[in-house]
């Protein structure tokens, strides 16, 4: 708790000077991201749109595939294919996003080049795609969860009317774990809009307002990791990339927070 | 300091009550209009009785007639619960328990329980009996080997483990380990051993062997087990309690406490009679 | 009563779900199957004991790695000897302790929303609060504090689920020999509960050592030609030796990188695995 204000604090003091001489407004709708010329433009929405498209493109692949998996995990797997299935999921939280960055470099890139024809695999969809297959695990999981939490009963009752294995969980099943799989989604989310390194290696980093899934863009995470290394500190660019990850803090907290909110009332609801 | 005195004086075998004149330290529980809440919820009201010394006193009743709860008023196990509110006094060898004056964990070593399911810990039989000896700051090696012996001896699991002291607790039988938590109590030379009903979880021969052990115990200790076994409560116990909670609204009572054969064949009120003879629950 | 035909879609309905769900499942396991696969069939052939022993050369185009493992268990070390005290005690205070109120439901609520926080977010905040409000500057204890709070939550999580699997009983037969409630907590609930306490805290800090971002600000640097010697200096580690290879090193020799992957892989799911063999193991012993 201590730590989680600290760090909202940390983050607003060093972002204070951004906040006062360029302004949230303008910094949030400014289009253009410049922040070397002088005086440097912070327009942060190319970031933002950045972020939101690699992260929609990623749960485009990743809710079909997660929710999916996690249905089959729960309900039509058992014993030890089930523990194998949650084994591997538990792997694949466990893999180094540096090292789905890698992937992403030898394998996707060139892949995304060939398949759509374009002069440089460095592409949104790219980046997208590698994040899609990190946040599986976390939709799988957290899905699994709550569909495990459906009282036995409930099915037994479906099946008892001589519904299908397939009925009760589309009838029953899963509208009662509903609000679980929701979070779920939640919870990838924003685990896919935090992510760095990987995003970082794969999304070729062009600050623009990105046309198309096969442009470059450079997400809010990406550019923090990319100039902080490079800027004055306690300079206004300093203080600007502060104020894109108090941004960055504000978004996630608020995804978490919904989805926790609902985990809490559905955890409650199970109760006895 | 009293305790630990008499504690003492009983293990080398010399009479308590000689020794102390003005508090006899031998066991015997006062009730004077106990009353038990939880939050809102009044669960015992108005409960008065004696429990004498070295005797086995049985608590009966329909189950959630409060006799647990009222077991548990005796070793202030409720405090742990949060929420329970307990009114009137109780007082243990003339000494109040239900106050400030007495520090539960100090109580507690003086009145020891078994649980209705056996709940070793998770060590070896040795330091599972030694668990409340070590507590009271007991380190001899000497002498936890000799209250490990003892103890065992009283709850009759020394002949079958004494070869395997060192053995995990959780390898023995259901029944074993309720003995084992029998003598893990025993090992603190408590005055009195509560139990909730201690058979409820084990087949019947464990169960036998359980009545016999507490039959052996009651020269030693004072005895407080609640059951909803009418034989088990007929067999074992000198003394009956049968407690009722007649309907949701309201608390439960005391109806009637007596000698055991007497309340079996004799009892004073209708309601006794009923529920002995299987009206209730 | 179902007709013959409604119950012969019924066992379409179930055959096609059954596959459409099935190949999401096997999608996932292939992907799984690919990443591991790929790793290794790249990074073996860069694995030998020279590989292992050497420092970088050429920007870290040819030698070894040592160096790079030696900071990456540092910080690790490091993390823990931060994360798991403060983690393991937090757990307790509020399975054990914490009163059962509004208070106590917000910071629950806080600590799993801390679980939440992109590594990012945390590096800036190492570099604020322990780079240069502290004064620490970049070092191996600036990256271990930060990698400790992006590690807590899970300390403490872990530590609040293996309380909650303790029985009730056990806990009152403790207090009901005389224990006080610290004694309780020391003699029988934490021990019973280590394993799950241990195994969940080694599976946070496997992921903190796989972490890039969080020590991109806070000590990490691209090449050093000594090996740590104190927690002040700054340290190479495994996945910022594989950004910083990718990104920064034109012609990066393809073989080593993955060596490195393969090594930072197996590592962390090598310890990962054994120590959730281990609590498997020690719950068989201990079955309530």
């Amino acid at each position: 708790m201590v730590i989680l204000a600290a760090i909202a604090l940390f983050l607003a003091i060093n972002a204070i000077r951004a906040l006062r001489e360029a302004g949230l407004d303008t910094m949030l709708s400014g289009t253009l991201w410049y922040p070397t010329s002088d005086p440097g433009k912070f327009g942060m929405l190319p970031l933002v749109l950045g972020s939101l498209l690699v992260t929609g493109i990623a749960l485009l692949v990743s809710i079909p595939v997660g929710v999916g998996a996690a249905v089959y995990i729960s309900e039509f797997s058992r014993g030890a294919v089930k523990d194998v299935l949650k084994s591997i999921i538990e792997f694949m939280a466990a893999v180094p996003s540096v090292v789905y960055g890698l992937i992403g470099v030898a394998v996707l890139i060139p892949l995304v080049k060939d398949v759509f024809s374009l002069p440089s695999g460095l592409t949104a969809l790219t980046g997208g795609l590698i994040l899609g297959v990190m946040s599986i695990p976390t939709i799988v999981s957290i899905s699994e969860d709550a569909l495990h939490a459906v009282p036995m009963d409930l099915r037994q009752g479906s099946a008892a009317l001589g519904n299908t294995r397939w009925q009760t969980t589309f009838k029953v099943t899963v509208p009662s774990a509903g609000s679980g799989i929701f979070a779920a989604m939640m919870l990838g989310l924003g685990r896919a809009i935090g992510e760095t390194i990987a995003v970082l290696m794969l999304t070729g980093n062009a600050a623009v307002i990105p046309d198309s899934v096969f442009e470059s863009v450079r997400t809010m995470t990406g550019t923090i990791a990319a100039e902080m290394g490079e800027v004055v500190q306690g300079g206004l660019h300093y203080s600007v990339l502060f104020t894109v990850g108090l941004v960055l803090f504000v978004i996630t907290f608020g995804v978490n927070l919904a989805a926790d909110l609902v985990l809490e009332r559905q955890r409650k609801r199970w109760r006895r | 300091m009293v305790t630990l005195a008499a504690a003492d004086a009983r293990a080398h075998g010399a009479p308590v009550a000689a020794e102390q004149e003005d508090l006899p330290a031998e066991g015997s529980f006062s009730l004077r209009d106990v009353s038990v809440a939880y939050g809102r919820d009044r669960v015992i009201e108005g409960v008065s009785m004696d429990i004498p010394p070295h005797a086995v006193t049985a608590l009966i009743g329909p189950s959630g007639c409060g006799k647990s709860t009222l077991l548990r008023c005796l070793n202030r196990m409720n405090d742990e619960l949060g929420n329970v509110r307990v009114g009137g006094h109780i007082t243990l060898d003339g000494q109040d328990i239900t106050g400030k004056a007495i520090d539960p964990v100090d109580l507690r070593m003086r009145v020891g329980q078994v649980f209705q399911r056996p709940n070793p810990f998770p060590m070896t039989i040795f330091d599972n009996v030694v668990y409340g000896p070590r507590t009271q700051g007991i380190r001899g090696r000497d002498e936890l080997q000799a209250l490990v012996e003892e103890s065992l001896r009283s709850a009759a699991l020394w002949e079958e483990v004494k070869k395997s002291l060192k053995k995990h607790a959780f390898e023995l039988s259901g029944g074993q380990q309720q003995r084992l938590c029998i003598a893990r109590a025993l090992a603190t030379k408590p005055e009195v051993i509560l139990m909730d009903e201690p058979a409820s979880a084990l087949d019947p021969i464990s169960t036998q062997q359980i009545e016999d052990t507490i039959a052996s115990l009651k020269d030693d200790v004072t005895i407080v087990i609640v059951t909803h076994n009418m034989q088990q409560a007929a067999r074992i116990s000198d003394r009956t309690a049968f407690m009722l909670r007649e309907s949701l609204e309201e608390p439960a009572h005391l109806i009637e406490v007596g000698e055991t054969r007497k309340m079996f064949t004799n009892p004073d009120d209708a309601r006794t009679e009923s529920y002995i003879t299987g009206r209730f629950g | 009563m179902m007709t013959p035909s409604r119950r012969r879609k019924a066992r379409i309905a179930e055959t096609t779900a059954r596959m459409l769900l099935g190949s999401m499942a096997l999608i996932v396991v292939g992907i799984a199957l690919f990443v591991v696969g790929y790793i290794v069939y790249r990074g073996a052939g860069a694995l030998d004991w020279q590989f292992l022993t050497d420092v970088p050369r050429n920007r870290g185009r040819e030698g070894g790695i040592f160096p790079v493992v030696i900071g990456t268990v540092w910080v690790v070390g490091g993390t823990a000897a931060f994360a798991l005290p403060v983690g393991i005690l937090a757990g307790v205070y509020l399975s054990e302790y914490a009163p059962k109120g509004f208070a106590t439901r917000a910071v629950r609520l806080a600590i799993t929303n801390m679980a939440g926080v992109p590594s990012i977010v945390y590096g800036l905040f190492g570099l604020a609060a322990f780079v240069l409000l502290a004064g620490i500057g970049r070092s191996i204890l600036a990256a271990a504090l930060t990698l400790a709070c992006m590690t807590l939550p899970v300390v403490i999580t872990a530590t609040e689920e293996a309380l909650r699997q303790i029985p009730q009983d056990l806990r009152q037969a403790s207090l009901a020999l005389g224990a006080t409630k610290f004694r309780m907590i020391r003699t029988v609930v934490l021990p019973a509960a280590a394993p799950g306490i241990i195994t969940g805290s080694i599976l946070g800090l496997a992921r903190a050592a796989g972490e890039t971002a969080p020590i991109l600000f806070t000590g990490a640097v691209f090449q050093m030609r000594r090996i740590p010697d104190s927690p002040l200096s700054q340290f190479m580690a495994l996945p910022y030796h594989i950004y910083t290879q990718v990104t920064s090193v034109p012609e990066w020799n393809p073989d080593l990188v993955w060596g490195t992957a393969l090594v930072l892989v197996g590592g962390v799911s090598l310890v990962s695995v054994a120590a959730a063999t281990w609590r498997a193991f020690q719950r068989r012993k201990i079955a309530w």
